[in-house]
C-alpha cells in the first residue's frame, strides 16, 4: 500500500463570492503527526469537511488511504475518523449507547471490548452510562474523540479538539492522541494553541484565505522563519521603541534578530541612545512568531 | 493497533440507523405514541357524540364506525410525517446529523432507515387508536391486507415527505408551515370525516386530485369492503405517488441537498 495517508489535489470551494479553498494541494504520509494551522476563516474546517464528505468541493480530488472520498466513499470513510470542531451530541443516548450506535453505523457489531478501551484511554469509564446531556463540555469533547475512534480508523483528524477545554483535560487528550500516533495512526490536527502544535506536530501546513502559505517540517519552519527575539527591560521604553522594538504587555521591549552577531550592535545602539537597559532575555524561536510572520506576509 | 479499519458486516449500518430512529421515538413514547393516540380518541368521542345520529354514510354503517378508520389513517400519516421530519430537523439544528453523514452509509440506506422508522411509528400509533376504539365501536375488518397495505404505503409517503421537509427546513417554523399548509389541508380534505359522496359534485372531482383521498378511501375499504372508489385504483394511485416521491427524494439526497454543502 502507498505511503500516503491523505492526498488532496487542486481542491477549490467557493461559498457565494467567498473562495473558502483555493487550489489546495497537500499530502500527509502514513504515521505523520500533521498540523493544519491558520487564522479563523482560513478554510481549515472546510478542508477537513471536504475530506470527510460533509462538503463537496467545486474542483479537485481527495483521497484517504488511497480511496477517493467521492467515488470510493465507503472505503475512504472507513479509514477516517473525524473529531468535529463543534461540540455536537445526541441528547437521547448515554455515552455507551452512542458509541455502540456509532460502531453500528460503521457496520461493526459487538464492539464493546474496543469501546471499553477507548473509554478507559479517555478517562470516560465512569461516565459510560450517563446521558450525554449530563456531561460537561470537556466530557462531551472526549466523547466526540471516542466516537471518531470506534471503527479504528488509521487516519484521525481533530478539528480544534481543545477549544474551550481546561488545561488538565487538554494534556490528557494530547497524551492520548500522541499514543495513537505512536501506535501507527496518522494524525491531523488543527488548533489555536501553537505551543502545543509546535510540540506535537512533525510537519505543519499554514492556511490563509483558502491557500497553503507555508508547508514544511516544524523544525524547518522554526529555522526558516523565526528570528530570535531579544527582550530588554529599559528605563526609557520610548527610546527603545524608536530604535525599532515593540512594547510587550509586560512593559518590556522586544527586538527581532536573525543571528547572534546582531545582538551586540543592537545593545550598542540602545546604550548610545541612553535607553537604560536594566535587564535582558533572549527568546528561542517559537511557532507563535513563525505563524504571525507567515500569516502577515502572505 | 495498526490493523486496518474493521470489515463491516453488510446491512449493519442501515439496521443500526433504523434501530436508532426507532429508539429515538420509543424513548419519548409518551409524547410520540401515547399522546397522538389520546388525541385521536378525543376526536372520535367528540365527533361521534355530536354527529352520529345526523350523518349517514354508506347505508347501514354508523358514522362513528365510518369515522374510526379515517382517524386511524390520519394518525398513521401525521405521525409518520412527524417522525422523519422532526428527527431530521433536530439533528440538523443540533448538528449531530454529522454522526450519520460521516460513516459509510449510502444515501439509499439513509432514506430507507428514516422512512421505515416513520412507517413503524405511524403503524404503532394507528394500532393504538384501533385498539382503544375497538370496545366503543362496531368495526369490522373485511380485508386486513388492504388495511395494512394502505397504512404502510400511506405511512411511507408521509415518511418520505417528512424526510424532504426535515432536510429542506432550516427552522422549526418552516417545518410547521409545511405541516399546516400542505399536510393538514390535504389530510382534512381527503375524506377523514366524511364520504366524498356527501359532497357537491365539484368537490368530489377536486378530491380525486388529492392523493390523500385515495390513501384513506383504500384504507377504509379494508375495513368495510366498500368505499368511494375501487381499492385497486386507490392502490395504483398511492403506489405511483410513493414511487414518484421516493425517486425525487432519492435524487435530492444523492445531490446532498442541504446535508453535504
Ligand atoms: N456553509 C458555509 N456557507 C458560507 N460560508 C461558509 C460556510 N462554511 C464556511 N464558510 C466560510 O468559509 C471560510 C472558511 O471557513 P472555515 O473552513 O470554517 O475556516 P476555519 O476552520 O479555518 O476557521 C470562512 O470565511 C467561512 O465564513
Ligand atoms: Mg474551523
Amino acid at each position: 500500500m502507498s505511503e500516503v495517508a491523505i492526498r488532496i489535489s487542486g481542491v477549490c470551494k467557493r461559498y457565494g463570492s467567498l473562495q473558502a479553498l483555493d487550489h489546495v494541494d497537500l499530502e500527509v504520509r502514513r504515521g505523520e503527526f500533521f498540523g493544519l494551522l491558520g487564522p479563523n476563516g482560513a478554510g481549515k474546517t472546510t478542508l477537513i469537511s471536504s475530506l470527510s464528505g460533509l462538503v463537496r468541493p467545486d474542483a479537485g480530488t481527495l483521497e484517504v488511504m488511497g480511496h477517493d472520498v467521492v467515488t470510493d466513499y465507503r472505503n475512504a470513510r472507513r479509514n477516517l475518523g473525524v473529531v468535529p470542531q463543534e461540540l455536537v451530541f445526541d441528547p437521547f443516548f448515554s455515552v455507551r449507547e452512542l458509541l455502540r450506535i456509532q460502531s453500528g453505523y460503521f457496520g461493526i457489531r459487538r464492539n464493546d471490548a474496543w469501546i471499553d478501551e477507548i473509554l478507559e484511554g479517555l478517562n470516560l469509564t465512569a461516565k459510560a452510562n450517563q446521558n450525554m446531556r449530563a456531561l460537561s463540555g470537556g466530557m462531551k469533547r472526549r466523547v466526540l474523540v471516542a466516537q471518531a475512534l470506534v471503527h479504528r480508523p488509521p487516519v484521525i483528524v481533530l478539528d480544534e479538539p481543545t477549544a474551550g477545554v481546561d488545561v488538565e483535560l487538554r494534556q490528557g487528550l494530547w497524551h492520548f492522541v500522541r499514543k495513537l500516533n505512536t501506535d501507527g495512526h496518522t494524525i491531523v490536527l488543527t488548533t489555536h494553541y501553537l505551543e502545543e502544535a509546535q510540540e506535537l506536530c512533525g510537519r505543519i501546513a499554514m492556511l490563509k484565505g483558502g491557500r497553503i502559505v507555508a508547508l514544511d517540517t516544524t523544525a524547518n519552519l522554526l529555522r526558516r522563519f523565526a528570528s530570535h527575539s531579544l527582550k530588554v527591560r529599559v528605563e526609557r521604553p520610548e527610546v527603545a521603541v524608536a530604535l525599532g522594538g515593540t512594547l510587550t504587555n509586560d512593559e518590556r521591549v522586544e527586538f527581532d534578530f536573525g543571528g547572534f552577531d546582531d545582538v551586540e550592535p543592537l545593545l550598542a545602539r540602545l546604550r548610545a541612545a541612553e535607553a537604560g537597559v536594566t535587564g535582558l532575555e533572549i527568546g528561542e524561536p517559537d511557532l507563535e512568531r513563525v505563524f504571525l510572520e507567515v500569516i502577515n506576509r502572505a | 493497533m495498526h490493523d486496518p479499519a474493521i470489515r463491516e458486516t453488510p446491512l449493519v449500518g442501515f439496521l443500526t440507523l433504523l434501530r436508532k430512529e426507532v429508539l429515538r421515538f420509543q424513548k419519548v413514547g409518551f409524547q410520540t405514541v401515547l399522546a397522538p393516540v389520546l388525541n385521536a380518541v378525543l376526536f372520535m368521542l367528540i365527533f361521534s357524540h355530536v354527529l352520529d345520529r345526523h350523518v349517514t354514510v354508506y347505508g347501514d354503517i354508523g358514522y362513528t364506525s365510518f369515522l374510526v378508520p379515517g382517524l386511524i389513517m390520519m394518525s398513521v400519516l401525521q405521525n409518520a410525517f412527524a417522525n422523519s421530519s422532526s428527527s431530521l430537523i433536530q439533528s440538523k439544528i443540533t448538528g449531530n446529523i454529522i454522526f450519520v453523514l460521516l460513516p459509510p452509509l449510502s444515501y439509499r440506506e439513509f432514506f430507507a432507515a428514516y422512512v421505515i422508522a416513520a412507517v413503524l411509528r405511524g403503524l404503532l400509533v394507528g394500532l393504538g387508536v384501533w385498539l382503544v376504539a375497538l370496545p366503543f365501536v362496531e368495526l369490522p375488518m373485511a380485508h386486513p391486507l388492504w388495511v395494512l397495505g394502505f397504512a404502510v404505503l400511506g405511512g411511507a409517503i408521509l415518511g418520505t415527505l417528512g424526510v424532504v421537509a426535515g432536510i429542506w427546513a432550516d427552522k422549526f417554523d418552516q417545518l410547521a408551515a409545511f405541516q399546516n399548509f400542505l399536510i393538514m389541508p390535504l389530510t382534512m380534505l381527503s375524506g377523514v370525516f366524511y364520504s366524498i359522496h356527501s359532497l357537491p359534485e365539484v368537490w368530489q372531482q377536486v378530491s380525486h386530485f388529492n392523493p390523500f383521498f385515495f390513501m384513506i378511501d383504500g384504507f377504509r375499504y379494508g375495513f368495510f369492503g366498500q368505499s368511494d372508489t375501487s381499492p385497486w385504483l386507490s392502490f395504483a394511485v398511492v403506489a405511483a405517488c410513493l414511487l414518484l416521491l421516493s425517486a425525487l427524494t432519492l435524487a435530492m439526497l444523492a445531490r446532498g441537498y442541504k446535508l453535504r454543502a
